[in-house]
């Protein structure tokens, strides 16, 4: 638990344990990201992949392990020169730079697309009314959806929902994106609007994305590093060339050929 | 049938009654909406303390409440059990007891909200009190109005209660005529005009109730909610 | 306005009015018994009328219900016991009592039945259509063995409820826990016992019976309506 020396990890987990009940989901997880790198994780369903990012996003408190954002604690704070369990402030503090995208969108039904988009901000970030609604009415613009602004999720179909949502992230300008599964909820014709939204972000450049998806086609093209995952553990890692086309794990190459044959 | 002195007597209690269960509703909602919430926290101590709250509340009928506020009470605190005293004793226990079941009407219509949103509201990074305003109330609500509309219509039909406690309500006004009549001879109204008259102004009152309550129903459930997938 | 009143619990004496107002419970309870049977025979006769081909049958009682459940159970009480002795029907305040709260909780349960009747599914009355089955069979046979399970965690429900509202029998002198409380408070001038142990033993009866109600509703698996 000490500062690195050296370029600063974005995103570090350090020895993450996790259990629901008797179900050990993350077993001493160690897994670091770097600046606007992009990982993309895969694995079958039940081996705890999704919940590395919601442990990332403090939906699901770990057992014990740390987990370090852009160098600050996220579940600790320095206090006397103590390690010791963060307050709620604390906590609020560091996940301003992290932002997720869900697999059932999870909009706010009762709020306009627009809406979605400057509540956060306005309430979190403190910006007037007009400042977050440029902002919001930009990102929507970014996403193809600019003429949907007043118009509540109900009504739009899953891609534009997802596109929706995945603005309403962008909008707290995080450090870190994370995304779950955000096209497996999605009619297959819808898949590929969404898919460019993302690789888009991650073109750009500066955000830090983790993804969790079966989309191995998007893995090839916009991922940085590629990861494995079963049974709580990482399994296999390495660039998309080697983890998708030469995997060294039996695992591995079962589930590519398993999710590959679709 | 009823002379216009006696209607105005009636009316009068009306008044009363309305005045008592404004101030019930208001304290029964606050009560509610505290203790609702605070059923679902993180806490455990909070957690039981409402439990405890709720089951007391509704266990304890709206009339032992009333009494021992308008008349136990009084002895604990040292005061003199005046009327003025009574009537707020009496808002006092209809609102705890309302709220009582007022605060599971909250707990389920605030559990009725997806955790998705409430997850969706955490990674913006919302505060607690910015995630339950915007986010999880607003979809609550129109789950609960439906049941708390019932429930604010037995809380009018509780108001009746407090005629046994000495205040002048519209059940007690009836009352007063019926006793008044035997003294006034034949010509005197009859207790089915008394009563049937004091009846229909209670069902009256429950109807429009009932409306108001439709109409937020309405008003609150709004677009989104109709269109909602 | 606070007075320094100094004020003591008398052990001797909360014991001495305990007998008593444990007798007033009794009588609360005999009057719920009573009054939820009554409630639950005439709440099936309601949800049967309401379902009537006629008009002239089913309006009348929608009416009936829709008036009853929006007016106060204390006002019915006070119509049976002064309004219908001018009618000719002197009823014991006892009997006014349970007369009220059976007809006042008819009106609840009958809306309670009505939910269960219609939630039997189309397909068993089409299969008594064709099995050629009488009016009286398809009913007593088929529907009404399969709706009334459902509807029992409600009439607990309405059973608790009930016992909650026996007390008022106090307004019309038929006995009950809160005229025996109020009784004594009003003859030592003492309220603070008889009202308290009135309190206490109320909670000792409403508490239990609302757990025993929601274990039932767990195992007859009850939807609210």
């Amino acid at each position: 638990m000490s500062e690195s020396d050296g370029p600063r990890d974005m995103v570090r987990l350090e020895k993450i344990n996790l259990s629901f009940g008797e179900n050990h989901v993350l077993k001493d997880l160690d897994l670091t990201v770097a600046p606007s790198e992009k990982v993309v994780i895969i694995g079958p369903s039940g081996s705890g992949k999704t919940t590395i990012l919601r442990v990332i996003m403090t939906l699901n408190r770990p057992d014990s392990g740390c987990v370090i954002i852009d160098g600050r604690h996220l579940y600790h704070e320095e206090r006397d020169g103590q390690l010791v369990p963060a307050r709620e402030k604390h906590v609020r503090e560091v996940r301003t730079d992290i932002s997720m995208v869900f697999q059932h969108f999870n909009l706010f039904p009762h709020l306009t697309a627009l809406q979605n988009l400057t509540l956060a901000p306005m309430k979190v970030l403190g910006l007037t009314r007009e400042e977050a609604e440029e902002r919001g009415m930009e990102l929507l613009k970014r996403v193809g959806l600019a003429d949907k602004a007043s118009q509540f999720p109900g009504q739009l179909s899953g891609g534009q929902k997802q596109r929706v949502a995945i603005a309403r992230a962008l909008a707290m300008r995080p450090k870190v994106m994370l995304f779950d599964e955000p096209t497996s909820a999605l009619d297959p014709e819808l898949v590929g609007e969404v898919l460019a939204v993302i690789k888009d972000i991650a073109l750009e450049g500066k955000t830090t994305m983790m993804l969790v998806t079966h989309e191995m086609g998007f893995a090839r093209e916009a991922a940085d590093r590629v990861l494995m995952f079963d049974s709580g553990r990482i399994i296999e890692e390495g660039t998309p060339e080697q983890v998708l086309k030469d995997p060294v794990h039996d695992r591995t190459r079962a589930f590519l050929r398993a999710v590959l044959s679709h | 049938m009823l002379s216009a002195n006696q209607i105005q007597a009636l009316l009068e209690g009306v008044s009363l009654t309305l005045r008592v269960f404004a101030l019930a509703a208001v304290l029964g909602t606050v009560l509610a909406l505290l203790f609702g919430i605070a059923s679902l926290s993180d806490n455990r101590v909070l957690r039981w303390v409402s439990r405890i709250y709720v089951e007391v509340a509704r266990g304890a009928s709206a009339v032992v409440l009333l009494f021992y506020a308008a008349f136990a009470v009084p002895i604990l605190l040292g005061v003199r059990s005046g009327r003025s005293f009574v009537f707020w004793a009496a808002v006092v226990a209809l609102g705890v007891n309302m709220g009582g079941y007022g605060a599971e009407v909250v707990r389920t219509g605030i559990q009725s909200v997806p955790r998705g949103q409430t997850e969706a509201a955490i990674s913006l990074n919302l505060r607690f009190i910015d995630r339950l305003r915007h986010v999880t109330l607003p979809q609550a609500l129109v789950v609960m109005l439906p049941p708390y509309g019932n429930l604010s219509i037995e809380v009018l039909k509780a108001t009746a209660l407090v005629s046994l406690v000495g205040l002048a309500d519209l059940t007690a006004e009836a009352q007063n005529l019926r006793v008044q009549r035997a003294v006034s001879g034949p010509r005197a109204a009859t207790s089915l005009a008394i009563f049937g008259t004091a009846l229909v102004f209670y069902f009256v009152m429950a109807q429009l109730l009932a409306l108001l309550f439709r109409w937020l129903e309405q008003r609150l459930a709004g677009d989104w909610y109709r269109g909602r997938s | 306005m606070f007075a320094q009143v100094a004020f003591s619990w008398d052990w001797d004496y909360a014991l001495d009015t305990l007998p008593k107002i444990a007798r007033g419970l009794w009588q609360t309870v005999v009057a719920t018994i009573v009054g939820i049977s009554i409630g639950m025979v005439l709440g099936l006769v309601l949800a049967l009328l309401r379902r009537s081909r006629h008009r002239i049958i089913r309006w009348p009682t929608i009416a009936l219900i829709e008036f009853v459940r929006s007016t106060p159970l204390l006002v019915q009480l006070f119509f049976i016991f002064y309004v219908l002795p001018n009618f000719g029907v002197v009823l014991s305040p006892f009997v006014a009592l349970v007369l009220g709260l059976g007809i006042h909780y008819g009106t609840y349960t009958s809306e309670s039945y009505r939910a269960g009747i219609e939630n039997v599914e189309v397909g068993q009355w089409e299969a008594a259509t064709a099995l050629n089955l009488s009016a009286a069979t398809t009913w007593s046979r088929i529907v009404l063995p399969q709706a009334i399970p459902t509807v029992i965690p409600a009439l607990g429900n309405y059973l608790v409820a009930m016992f909650k509202d026996a007390p008022l029998g106090f307004a019309i002198a038929a006995g009950g826990i809160l005229l025996e409380a109020q009784a004594e408070a009003s003859r030592s001038f003492r309220p603070m016992e008889p009202y308290t142990i009135m309190g206490v033993l109320f909670l000792a009866v409403s508490i239990p019976a609302a757990f025993f109600v929601r274990y039932l509703e767990r195992r007859y698996g009850y939807e609210r309506v």
